[in-house]
């Protein structure tokens, strides 16, 4: 077993992981944050993308011990309180998700997209979703909410 | 994953004091995790070069620019100092995987990885750039062995790679569409001490199209290299093209990256 110390989501958590546990699996099992989804397993679907300090990454793809020290943010951290993030009110309103199952991912990939791109365009958007995979709504409306949100955002 | 033990050193030393026989280093983690969750390798520990600062950066002067082996491929991408000296270079890093693997992915990771679609690589050998380790330095001609295999020694570690800046450069790839992988990618660069012309995703390993190099150092233009063909015997062959079929794409992603070069 190895200690880890990191904040998820504004919080510090500590624990003794084995050294081959994955991000995602620390999420999920340990801290018990099922928003992460695990879609594939094998880096390619973006379902489990996580911030750490403040980059996208696909948290099957990193291990627990990887993030000692950082600072991590789910899906969970996003809302303040009862006030939704912008992107994921913008998913809503722009019906970008179907089953949701890619949601959470989406999200957090397109928080870290607008950071970097303040004011996209639909084929940056494009580009930069690459590594997320949605099998239900043919990203159209996936696109639109990015859009939607980084105006509101102040892009 | 099977089990292994962990370690993260703070020090160049202290990992390469830290790697046995049966232990690996871990960069970005982007090919290597996904081997061991496939249990395709085992390891006993995991060596993580992520404690160590004096992997990372980038640095120009005397006009070369360095970049620590640690460096991800988003850093690259987004350099200023690379985009103003070889914008081809962070081009080429702007276009590897996806942005969660280039937040993660680093240049040492994928050139000691030589996976036979790899980008970097063909960037490497045309740039003719100098691969730096704890041990010694190695052109990059010298670097790139063949399937997945370098020069590098059992624990030898990468610090950094140096690239010359050239006249002019350009990166042209034909992804594969689901990994973005090369299904062939050409880097070609005018230096001088004449054209570079590098293959990547279309053999077992990078390769140097000296045909080409040769109607290109006395006409740089991307008719030069249209009509010049490459023997498809040694190309690889897959569900996603077969080998006739990368070497004709040699040709026209060759023509395109002359046209581009800037
Ligand atoms: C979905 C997906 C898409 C991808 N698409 C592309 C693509 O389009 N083009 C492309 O080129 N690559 C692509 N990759 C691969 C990616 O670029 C990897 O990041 C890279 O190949 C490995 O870098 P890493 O830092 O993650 O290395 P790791 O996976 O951590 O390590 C890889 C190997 O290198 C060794 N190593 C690492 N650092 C050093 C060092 N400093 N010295 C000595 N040995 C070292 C490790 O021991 C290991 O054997 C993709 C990966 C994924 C998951
Ligand atoms: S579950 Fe991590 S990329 Fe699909
Ligand atoms: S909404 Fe179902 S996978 Fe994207």
């Amino acid at each position: 077993m190895t200690s880890v110390s990191m904040t998820v989501n504004g919080k510090s958590v500590n624990a003794d992981v084995e050294p081959n546990t994955l991000l995602v699996q620390f999420i999920r099992e340990n801290l018990r944050l099922t928003g992460t989804h695990v879609g594939c397993d094998t880096s390619q679907c973006g379902a489990c993308t996580v911030h750490v300090n403040g980059d996208s990454v696909k948290s099957c793809t990193m291990l627990a011990v990887q993030a000692d020290g950082s600072d991590v943010t789910t899906i969970e951290g996003l809302a303040s309180g009862d006030d939704l993030h912008p992107m994921q009110t913008a998913f809503r309103e722009n019906h970008g998700l179907q089953c949701g199952f890619c949601t959470p991912g989406m999200i957090m990939s397109a928080v870290d997209l607008v950071k970097r791109n303040p004011n996209p365009t639909e084929e940056t958007i494009r580009k930069e979703l690459e590594g997320n995979i949605c099998r239900c709504t043919g990203y159209h409306n996936i696109v639109k909410s990015v859009k939607d949100a980084s105006e509101k955002m102040g892009g | 994953m099977y089990s292994f033990n962990y370690e993260r050193p703070s020090g160049i030393n202290d990992a390469a004091g830290a790697v046995g026989e049966d232990d690996k280093f871990l960069a970005g983690g982007q090919s290597y995790l996904p081997t061991l969750k496939l249990r395709l390798a085992q390891v006993d520990k995991l060596v993580d070069l992520g404690g160590i600062s004096d992997l990372k950066g980038i640095s120009v002067s005397g006009g070369e620019i360095s970049i620590g082996a640690m460096t991800t491929h988003g850093t690259v991408a987004t350099s200023s100092d690379v985009r103003s000296s070889i914008p081809a270079l962070a081009d080429m890093a702007a276009h590897i995987g996806d942005a969660q693997v280039r937040n993660r992915g680093t240049i040492g990771g994928s050139i000691a990885n030589n996976d036979p679609a790899a980008d970097y690589p063909s960037a490497l050998v045309a740039l003719n750039a100098t691969v730096h380790t704890n041990k010694r330095s190695i052109t990059a001609d010298d670097f790139f062995v063949d399937l997945f295999e370098t020069a590098l020694e059992d624990g030898e570690l990468i610090t950094k790679v140096t690239f010359p800046v050239p006249q002019k450069a350009a990166y042209a790839k034909f992804p594969n569409p689901a990994s973005r992988f090369a299904l062939v990618g050409v880097f070609v660069a005018q230096t001088t001490s004449g054209a570079r012309v590098a293959v990547t995703g279309a053999g077992p390993c990078v390769f140097r199209q000296s045909d080409m190099e040769a109607a290109l150092s006395g006409n740089f233009s991307g008719a030069a290299v249209k009509g010049i063909q490459t023997v498809a015997d040694k190309l690889n062959a897959d569900i996603h093209a077969s080998a006739d079929y990368r070497a004709h794409l040699i040709s026209v992603m060759a023509a395109r990256a002359v046209d581009a070069a800037s």
